[in-house]
């Protein structure tokens, strides 16, 4: 059974079912109970499942993260929103030093079962902090696993698949694609939640990216098609780990690869999968990888978000660059 | 001696003290098992000590003069509370049941943890502190969407008391009248920095701006620590919410084996906390109340001698871990790259471990 739906509501639908399915799924986080969240995603779910399940939380988010570590060591499954990207950093020591390392310094006695949701990257337009890319600080953090939805369908799966994982996820929701409709499939998921997707076939360059630049890239795809130039676009969607596999097999078929990001370039996720990629297909390159990414300033002001945010126009000018690179 | 609203049962003389609001509820065959406790506990500490300066431990958190305080606290827990420690609360592990050796496996450098915190229902030591007393909230809330008469307790020191976390476990507590405890042992120094700078009010008066009651107890004196900690877990348990205890004591030694604080205190005030001893008034009153003989007081240093001797064959025995151990409980399910690091260890022969 297929319907069509904004990412918004897969993502309410995919809380909604994983709360039916376990009565110990819990949601919190500010504003997400009478409110539903500044952006609806647990809409209507504080009326369904009631306060104690679906909770309103004071304005602190190391708390919100540090209490759902003690409810996860009483048998719970949190799923905590952090309201924005730019927010996260108060929770970073509860996320960093204790939900990342607690399965550990307790022998295995603990999960650190939990979702921690973050709306990302940016596109809306909005002030400062509501449009950043922190998922680099994450994938770094042994303990931690991050990954990323780019589509309504993904979003329904993923979610409920990381409520089911036993380790902590950083979950990254790309806020500009919210409002997006999209089919999205109720009876089978699409792939599992570490697994990378090819989102379009091609044999000339490989495009990797995830959450909202996903659609930005295809866009370059379509446009390059029309130039006479083939791309096949990944979908990363576990930024840690990687599901390197998937994209090693397609840099063999293409001999190119440029990675399409919102963060600085530097320590990021395209640095980690170029590093890889160039380690295990050193001989099927055809050309340097390339990033596209944010440039390394703070997010600038959004009256000039998009000429800091990967275009098809700089993806575009990244696919020539390696497809005229000569030996 | 330090504030009129201080709760003490027990001079330093060990002298009964009437209080108002508190009494003692004891019989002479508990407080001498309370004193026990605290001779084996210190007992524990300076083998420990010597173990450090031996070169067999990394390190070691004294707890010398705050045996009381973690006794009566310890003592006064139900079996299915659960606690959150720093890394310093060898007394309360020890009321936990936490066998003395897994409590050195952490400072031995063999484990980031040491015991089954499940099992003892004490959480493993944290060292990035204050972030336990969140933990212990929402360990607290899931209590609470249990149903059981349940509470968690939460220690942290004077020093911890101006981090963040702490103050938002205060926010959430009271917002969601969650059972638990907040333990905070004031020993007077965080490391260099004396107590009066962490606070400008006494930080038991820092619950009432928070809207939960706040109790500042001889932590010295086990018995008024044991009746204090006990009416505030009992009435966490049915829903009468959070109490902060701040437990007024002194940490006669370094604040850890690696510290030295001859470099920012004065002899004199030690002096002064050594006179407040808590073992010493406990075994007064039992000599003159009780009329307990030297020959039991000799049984239990006997007994502390003999756990002591046991702990440094447990520790000395305790060898390097194989280094393929630090790929197990990274992660709860497969992960990629820890298959990669096991491997690579394996193949380089790091570790006889099998592929």
């Amino acid at each position: 059974m297929a319907t069509t739906m904004t990412m918004a509501k897969a993502l309410n639908e995919g809380l909604r079912r994983a709360m039916e399915k376990n009565p110990k799924v819990l949601l919190m986080g500010e504003d997400i109970g009478r409110l539903g969240g500044v952006f609806r995603i647990t809409d209507g779910l504080q009326k369904d499942f009631g306060e104690d399940r679906v909770i309103d939380s004071p304005l602190a988010e190391s708390a919100i993260v540090g209490t759902a570590v003690g409810l996860a060591i009483r048998g719970y499954r949190a799923v905590c929103e952090i309201q924005f990207d730019g927010f996260v950093y108060p929770a970073f020591d509860q996320i960093v030093s204790q939900v990342a390392k607690l399965h550990k310094r307790s022998d295995g006695a603990y999960n650190m079962a939990m979702v921690i949701r973050i709306p990302f990257q940016g596109g809306i337009g909005a002030i400062e902090h509501h449009s950043e890319s922190p998922e680099p600080y994450f994938a770094q953090t042994a303990g931690l696993r991050v990954v990323s939805c780019s589509t309504p369908n993904d979003a329904y799966w993923m979610i409920q698949q990381s409520i089911e994982c036993d380790d902590p996820i950083i979950f990254c929701e790309p806020k500009s694609r919210y409002w997006e409709k999209g089919e999205v499939d109720l009876e089978t998921p699409p792939a599992g939640l570490f697994d990378a997707v090819v989102r379009r076939e091609g044999t000339d360059v490989t495009l990797v990216g995830y959450g909202a630049s996903m659609k930005t890239a295809l866009r370059a795809a379509e446009t390059a098609a029309v130039e006479g130039t083939s791309i096949e676009v990944i979908d990363a969607r576990s930024i840690a780990p990687l599901d390197i596999e998937v994209m090693a097999k397609s840099l063999e078929k293409t001999g190119r690869v440029v990675v399409v990001q919102e963060s600085p370039h530097t320590a990021s996720i395209g640095s980690e999968i170029i590093s890889e990629l160039t380690q295990r297909c050193f001989y099927s390159l055809k050309a340097p990888g390339l990033r596209v990414s944010g440039y390394h300033v703070p997010y600038p002001p959004t009256r000039i978000e998009e000429d800091y945010r990967p275009t098809v126009d700089r993806i575009l000018d990244a696919v020539d660059r390696v497809m005229g690179f000569e030996s | 001696m330090i504030d009129e609203e201080l709760v003490q049962l027990l001079t330093p003389e060990g002298e009964r003290v009437e209080n108002s609001e508190y009494e003692s509820t004891l019989n002479g065959d508990e407080i001498f098992s309370f004193y026990r406790d605290m001779v084996i506990i210190r007992r524990l500490c300076n083998e420990s000590t010597s173990l450090q300066r031996q070169g067999q431990l990394a390190l070691w958190a004294p707890i010398q003069g705050q045996e009381a305080a973690q006794i009566g606290a310890g003592r006064a827990l139900a079996p299915m509370d659960f606690t959150f420690p720093t890394y310093r609360e060898h007394g309360i592990a020890w009321c936990r049941g936490v066998p003395p050796e897994n409590m050195l496996r952490l400072f031995r450098a063999v484990s980031n943890g040491g015991w089954d915190p499940q099992k003892y229902r004490h959480s493993v030591p944290t060292v990035v502190l204050g972030s336990q007393t969140l933990h212990a909230v929402g360990y607290a809330m899931g209590i609470q969407r249990d149903g059981a008469e349940e509470a968690a307790m939460a220690f942290f020191g004077d020093g911890a008391s101006s981090q963040g976390d702490v103050l938002e476990a205060f926010v959430w507590a009271a917002s969601f009248n969650a059972p638990v405890v907040f333990f905070c042992q004031n020993n007077q120094w965080g490391i260099s920095t004396p107590s009066t700078v962490q606070s400008k009010i006494p930080l038991y008066h820092r619950a009432h701006g928070f809207g939960f009651p706040g109790v500042r107890v001889d932590g010295n004196d086990v018995l008024a620590v044991y009746e204090v900690t006990k009416r505030a877990l009992d009435s966490a348990r049915v829903g009468g919410g959070p109490t902060l205890i701040e437990a007024y004591t002194y940490r006669i030694g370094a604040h850890t084996t690696s510290d030295d604080p001859t470099r920012y205190r004065i002899d004199a005030e030690v002096e002064v906390w050594k006179h407040r001893d808590p073992v010493e008034r406990v075994k007064a009153l039992l000599v003159r109340e009780y009329k307990v003989k030297n020959a039991d007081f000799d049984d239990v240093a006997a007994e502390a001698d003999t756990m002591a001797l046991k702990l440094r064959e447990d520790v000395l025995a305790m060898s390097r871990p194989d280094p393929i151990t630090m790929f197990d409980n990274a992660y709860a399910s497969p992960h990629p790259l820890i298959e990669e690091g096991r491997r690579e260890m394996i193949e380089l022969g790091i570790s006889g471990g099998e592929l």
